[in-house]
């Protein structure tokens, strides 16, 4: 298929699956350390957030690629080698966890501070105005930003082919190096990264819809 | 009578901009007082003042029987005696109307679901939006906005109702549903602090009227001084408004 043998093909479908994977690992991790810096770049504590906001301009300032290394020689040199899959999403966390932590600081001010004075007016608890008036709005303005860095993410995970892992660039190329067709391979490559991604683009804007504010347009 | 609301020589301060340089007001529980002034008069800080959304730096103020100069009141529990209502509503807008009311009865004062629905029916229909339970705020005209607005905070049965300028963001043909609102009231004696521009409806309705100048109370008294001021302020100020 293609000028492709079947285990070429394989191969390269199996890099894809560890691209989706590696993209999910990032990608949750990533809100999973991201929600607690958000949380510290919209504190009123002035160390709380110049601690999460200095933890965010260091890592803005390092290329992915260098990330990845660090991360995996970083732990090789406490005597653990991890896997590489297991460094590259390390790596992918930490390196989206900043980029969403600022996305959603900016939807969190987004939410009018009107909507805080009247929920205080209302004698509401710190928690309450959080969770059930300033998070629910603050999460319809964070869908599609979000979903657009998650397309990023994805087409980011290829850096971690300075790891030596499998996944579709890496598998691409490896293919490439028996069969010396540059052109046609890494458009197949191109090809699936982008049938990954579209259905991620739609889903973005299905889910604007679904979180949709009522009456607002 | 006693007082429900006392200021007493009270500042305050934005940075080094002092917006309250000494005010002295005594409101009586059930009447409705009327604070006016040009903006940047302070009248609205001190609106602000009253349930703790701004913090005063000096002087003293007592509402419903907490001073709020001391550090150590309960801040949730006066904002459950006191009410506010803003220029822009300040609805919730990812719920509906009938939600907007509830929310604070079920999760503040730990009405069940039932309890909390049916207390929002009842002041809906006070306010005359039976029909629009299910509506979300955008669904709304603007006036329509303001009396969910007036219906989420009586709900909470507030002893005093703070309202800040409610009408002036409103189309005039709007903003007569909303007065008749606050005068059915003022006809049950709810304690009010308006801030307005309306100073007919001010004449009206209050009871007291303040008109505040650069910080201060510049002339108070019952509403006849609107329409005998003592100051030239007060003078230009109703001339000007009317």
């Amino acid at each position: 298929m293609l000028g492709l043998t079947t285990q070429q093909a394989a191969f390269i479908l199996q890099g894809a699956g560890w691209t989706i994977l590696l993209s999910l690992l990032g990608f949750i991790g990533g809100c999973l350390v991201g929600i607690p810096l958000t949380l510290g770049l919209t504190a009123k504590t002035a160390a709380a957030r110049s601690l999460s906001s200095l933890f965010i301009n260091t890592v803005q300032g390092i290329p992915l690629p260098i990330l990845m290394f660090a991360v995996y020689f970083g732990a090789g040199a406490t005597g653990y080698n991890p896997p590489t899959l297991i460094a590259a999403g390390l790596a992918m966390t930490i390196y989206s966890a900043v980029f969403l932590a600022e996305i959603w600081k900016g939807c969190v001010r987004a939410v009018p501070k009107t909507q805080w004075e009247a929920a205080e007016g209302l004698a509401f608890s710190r928690f309450d105005i959080w969770w059930l008036i300033i998070l629910p709005q603050a999460v319809q303005i964070a869908t599609p930003p979000t979903i657009g860095f998650f397309v990023q993410m994805v087409k980011n995970t290829s850096y971690a082919v300075v790891l030596a892992f499998a996944e579709l660039t890496y598998s691409a190329r490896a293919v490439n190096n028996t069969n010396n067709e540059p052109f046609l391979i890494f458009t197949i490559a191109g090809v699936i990264y982008f049938l990954i991604c579209y259905p991620l683009s739609n889903l973005s804007k299905r889910l604007e819809r679904a979180v949709a504010i009522k009456g607002r347009t | 009578m006693t007082a429900i609301v006392e200021f007493n020589d009270v500042h305050k301060q934005f940075g080094s901009l002092e917006v309250l340089k000494g005010i002295s007001i005594s409101i009586e529980e059930g009447s409705v007082v009327s604070l006016l002034g040009r903006s940047g008069s302070g009248k609205s800080t001190a609106l602000r003042c009253i349930n703790g959304l701004e913090r005063i730096n000096s002087g003293s103020l007592a509402v419903c029987g907490r001073e709020l100069s001391k550090m150590d009141f309960d801040l949730r529990a006066l904002r459950q005696d006191v009410g506010i209502v803003f220029q822009s509503y300040n609805l919730f807008p990812h719920l509906t109307v009938q939600q907007n009311v509830m929310l604070a009865l079920t999760r503040v004062r730990k009405f069940s679901k039932q309890q909390a629905a049916s207390v929002a029916e009842s002041v809906l229909g006070r306010v005359g939006l039976s029909d629009k339970l299910a509506s979300y705020p955008q669904q709304l005209s603007g006036g329509q906005q303001q009396r969910v607005a007036i219906a989420r905070s009586l709900a909470m049965q507030p002893r005093v109702l703070l309202l800040d300028e409610v009408t002036s963001a409103l189309d005039p043909e709007l903003t007569g549903e909303v007065l008749r609102v606050i005068e059915s009231l003022a006809r049950e004696r709810m304690t009010m602090v308006l801030v307005t521009h309306e100073i007919g409806f001010a004449r009206k309705i209050a009871n007291q009227v303040v008109f505040m100048h650069q910080g201060k109370v510049w002339e108070s008294g019952a509403a006849s001084i609107l329409s005998n001021p003592g100051t030239r302020e007060l003078k230009q100020f109703v001339e000007s408004e009317l």
